[in-house]
């Protein structure tokens, strides 16, 4: 469990997780990147651009 | 004799560059097959890190495009290609794939069945190549995806307002107007996955609305590849330079259309419903192009420092 930066809530990550990866917070919505994995860290995941794509 | 050459035959690990900036569950996937297994040592390249120098390249023997942002991805597979790094897929087969006009120039040249498309530059001229084709039509951005931006006008009212609020996005990709005939399809369409110009799986992907894009919540089914799928898809893959490729399809009273190929593909919802690792297969794929020599044509076309 790691602190939602935007609303404080409780954010679950899932077991494996890795650092970089997206999780998304429950309460508010928003899409936080792991920044560090050992200690938990997460902070806002970069918005979308319009050039992103597959 | 290339660096891999000489990594193949004595058996040490290939250096695999991953480059991304967003780890999605396609990239955790990938980052976690490639840690499993000894033929390859995992080299994560973050693009928000890295700094690029014409005609070098990190040390590694071939790199997997993950990256989101197709304009850092696009200069980035560029500079690799000047630096003699293979990459998944090749700049020229990306550039294809992420401009909408390029796809449908290289997929019309091939004979390939794809939507009758128009393309404009002016309100003006665009209203007149709608009513040429006839309503309903969609417009894109020609370097759009997910979806985004796109617009299906069904009359004459939609589309100037449509154009007119077009005419006021401030972004390039909506100075070009890229009009596509409407195509009637059941309320899905079918991506195919596709190396080395061979489709090994392929998914239906059902939606409530005219869009179908898995980023606008598709419904992923598995999708039987019939040899008339099969075809088509292969000569998709083929049409746009080859590689490691999604082809998106829809199902017409007359056969298949291809809309689009993508040189980045996105599976978390296919890979739930198809019996494939494509991480694996993806990983695969890399160490294969790492060990083709020579490069293609048109990659020793491109200017070392360019």
């Amino acid at each position: 469990m790691v602190e939602c930066p935007e609303c404080a809530a409780n954010v679950s990550v899932p077991e494996d997780v890795m650092a970089n990866e997206i999780v998304s917070c429950e309460t508010c919505g928003l899409e936080l990147e792991v920044v560090s994995t050992s200690p938990l860290k997460v902070d806002l995941a970069p918005e979308e651009e319009e050039d992103w794509g597959e | 004799m290339s660096p891999m050459a000489s990594s193949v035959m004595d058996g040490r690990p290939i250096r695999l560059g991953v480059l991304y900036s967003r780890l999605r569950p396609e990239e955790k996937w990938i980052f976690q097959a490639a840690e499993r297994r000894a033929d390859v040592e995992l080299v994560p390249l973050d693009s928000r890190k890295l700094v690029l120098s014409p005609g070098c390249g990190p040390e590694v023997e071939v790199v997997l495009d993950r990256e989101v942002s197709q304009s850092r991805a696009s200069a980035t597979l560029r500079l690799l290609a000047g630096a003699g790094i293979p990459t998944v897929n090749a700049p020229e087969v990306v550039r294809v794939c992420d401009d909408k006009l390029r796809t449908s120039q290289a997929l019309r040249a091939a004979g390939v069945p794809t939507p009758e498309v128009r393309l404009a530059f002016t309100p003006q001229s665009a209203l007149q190549a709608i009513e040429e084709l006839g309503y309903p039509v969609v417009l894109k951005p020609v370097d759009g995806s997910w979806g985004r931006l796109m617009a299906r006008v069904s009359d004459r009212a939609t589309a100037e307002a449509v154009l007119e609020h077009k005419a006021h996005l401030r972004a390039d990709s909506h100075r070009a107007l890229y009009v596509q005939a409407y195509v009637d399809k059941p309320e899905r369409d079918i991506r195919a996955y596709v190396f080395d110009d061979e489709p090994i799986a392929a998914a239906y992907r059902t939606a409530g609305d005219w869009r179908t894009n898995a980023a606008r919540g598709a419904v992923p089914h598995p999708c039987e590849l019939t040899p008339e799928l099969s075809a088509i898809c292969q000569r998709a893959a083929e049409a746009v330079g080859g590689g490691a490729l999604a082809v998106d399809l829809m199902e017409t009273p007359d056969g298949f259309t291809v809309h689009e190929v993508n040189s980045a593909m996105e599976f978390k919802g296919s890979a739930r419903v198809l019996d494939v690792d494509l991480p694996s297969m993806l990983i695969d794929y890399c160490r294969r192009r790492a060990t083709q020599t020579p490069m293609t044509p048109w990659e020793r076309e491109v200017p070392i420092d360019a």
